[in-house]
Formats: structure tokens, C-alpha cells, sequence
């Protein structure tokens, strides 16, 4: 490899088309969620553990700053699932064109943001 | 002895292995959550007794196993690529490897007695 070739690493210059910032996004929410599972096995265990802590579980699940926690975390696992998808179609040979990969970024985008919106709607 | 090092913490040594691993994984994954987004949909005021019984169905209990293996070698082979895109002290590196590793251990075990308790 040619060490003398250009490189360029600086994040303030390097352009971030649609479909980079579906895949880095796609990496965090991963991260997030991977880093969340504690919250989710803890409801888990309320929810199932008994009747009355079922019901503890949904009046804690009620406050405002509980409500917000679970909306970043639903919001990001729905938009790794919709992003993953995307990906494993791409793995099969849908989209992979440049045209296609640009489509695709557009759809799961939308398909995010209104099931994050959704998602909101349904928490509150 | 640094690439035995930088390669021993993947889940299967086999890049092209860890990678059809964590396609297979998702796809189980996928069905199961969308599973459960199914259920809680369309059972609105859902109640204790009706989401216990589901978990303590033997089909369930299998699903969830499947899916909480899935998700625990997914997220093995997820993190591990990004710790070794982004850390590169491999002492570093190894560290979160482990921590990792033994965090996914752990709330597999948790998991387990959540339902093996039902
Ligand atoms: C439920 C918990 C999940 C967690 C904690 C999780 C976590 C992760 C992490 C950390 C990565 C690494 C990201 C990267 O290398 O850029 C990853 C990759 C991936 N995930 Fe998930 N994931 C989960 C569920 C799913 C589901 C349901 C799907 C189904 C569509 C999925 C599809 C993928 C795919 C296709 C990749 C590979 C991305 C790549 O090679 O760049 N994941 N996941």
C-alpha cells in the first residue's frame, strides 16, 4: 500500500452521506441497547414475578423520567431492528447498488423516526 | 503472540464463522421481539396473570431461551468488533473483552432464573 497516499480522518471534514449515518447509528444503537439490558431483565423480572409487583412495575413505569428512559431505549432497539434488516437484505444482495443503498437509508430513516413517534405516542 | 491475543476473545476464531453467527442470531432475534411487539399490541390492559401464563408456556420458555442465547453470543461478536475497530492498546482491549464477556454471562444466568422461576 502506497503510505504516501492522501488520508483523511478528520470528522469535521469527511462528508456523512444518509446511508453513513444509518450504518454509525445502526453501531450505536447496538452499543445503547447492549448497555440497557440490565433495565430490561429488571422489568422483566418485576413483570413476571408476582401480581403486586407487576403493579409496582407499571406505577414506577408511569413517571416522567422512567417514561423517557424506556422511550430512548424502545426507540433504539426498534431502530437497530428496522436498520438491521436493512442490513441483512443488503447481505442477501437487495439494494446493494448505490442508488438502492441511498433508497433504503431514506426508508429506514423514516421507518425510525415514526416508530420512535409511535413509540412516544403509545408511552404517554 | 499479539494476533493470537487480539483474535482469542471472538466467538468463534473464525471471522466469516462469527459472521454468519451473528446473521443467524439477528434473524431469531428479529422474529422473537416482534414476536412480543405483536403480543403487547394486541393486548391492550394486559394483565399479570395472562403475560405469566405466556412466559411459563414450554413453547414460550423454549423461544426465550433460543432468543436470550441469540442474543448473548449477537452481542458478543457486536461488541467485539467494535472494541477491536476502535481500542487499539490490545491491554486495553482485553479488558473490555472480559468485562463483556462476563456482563453477558450474567444477565444470561439472571435471565435463566427469571424464567425458570415461573
Ligand atoms: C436485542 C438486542 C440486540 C443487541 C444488544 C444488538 C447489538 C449489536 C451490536 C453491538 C452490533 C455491532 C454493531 C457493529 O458492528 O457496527 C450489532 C450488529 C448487528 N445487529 Fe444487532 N443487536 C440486537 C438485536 C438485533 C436484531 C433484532 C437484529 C435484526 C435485524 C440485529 C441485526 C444486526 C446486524 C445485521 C448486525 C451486523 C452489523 C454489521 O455487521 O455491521 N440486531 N448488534
Amino acid at each position: 500500500m502506497n503510505k504516501q497516499r492522501p488520508v483523511n480522518l478528520n470528522l469535521l471534514t469527511i462528508k456523512f452521506p444518509l446511508p453513513a449515518i444509518v450504518s454509525i447509528l445502526h453501531r450505536a444503537s447496538g452499543v445503547f441497547v447492549f448497555l440497557l439490558i440490565p433495565l430490561l431483565l429488571w422489568m422483566l423480572a418485576l413483570s413476571l414475578g408476582s401480581p403486586s409487583q407487576f403493579d409496582d412495575l407499571q406505577n414506577t413505569l408511569t413517571s416522567a423520567g422512567m417514561k423517557f428512559l424506556l422511550w430512548l431505549f424502545l426507540s433504539a432497539l426498534l431502530y437497530h431492528l428496522v436498520a438491521g434488516i436493512r442490513h441483512l437484505l443488503m447481505d442477501v444482495g437487495v439494494g446493494e447498488s448505490l442508488m438502492g443503498g441511498r433508497i433504503s437509508a431514506i426508508v429506514t430513516m423514516i421507518c425510525a423516526i415514526l416508530l420512535a413517534v409511535l413509540t412516544g405516542i403509545w408511552l404517554w | 503472540m499479539v494476533k493470537k491475543l487480539t483474535n482469542i476473545f471472538s466467538l468463534s476464531g473464525n471471522g466469516l464463522r462469527d459472521w454468519m453467527v451473528q446473521r443467524v442470531t439477528a434473524v431469531i432475534a428479529a422474529v422473537y421481539l416482534l414476536f412480543i411487539i405483536g403480543y403487547i399490541l394486541s393486548h391492550t390492559n394486559l394483565n399479570y396473570f395472562d403475560w405469566q401464563a405466556l412466559f411459563a408456556n414450554p413453547w414460550m420458555k423454549v423461544f426465550s431461551m433460543l432468543f436470550l442465547i441469540s442474543l448473548g453470543l449477537h452481542a458478543w461478536i457486536g461488541m467485539w468488533t467494535i472494541f477491536t475497530d476502535y481500542i487499539k492498546s490490545v491491554s486495553v482491549r482485553l479488558v473490555f473483552h472480559v468485562v463483556t464477556l462476563v456482563a453477558l454471562l450474567a444477565y444470561f444466568i439472571w435471565a435463566v432464573q427469571i424464567l425458570w422461576g415461573l
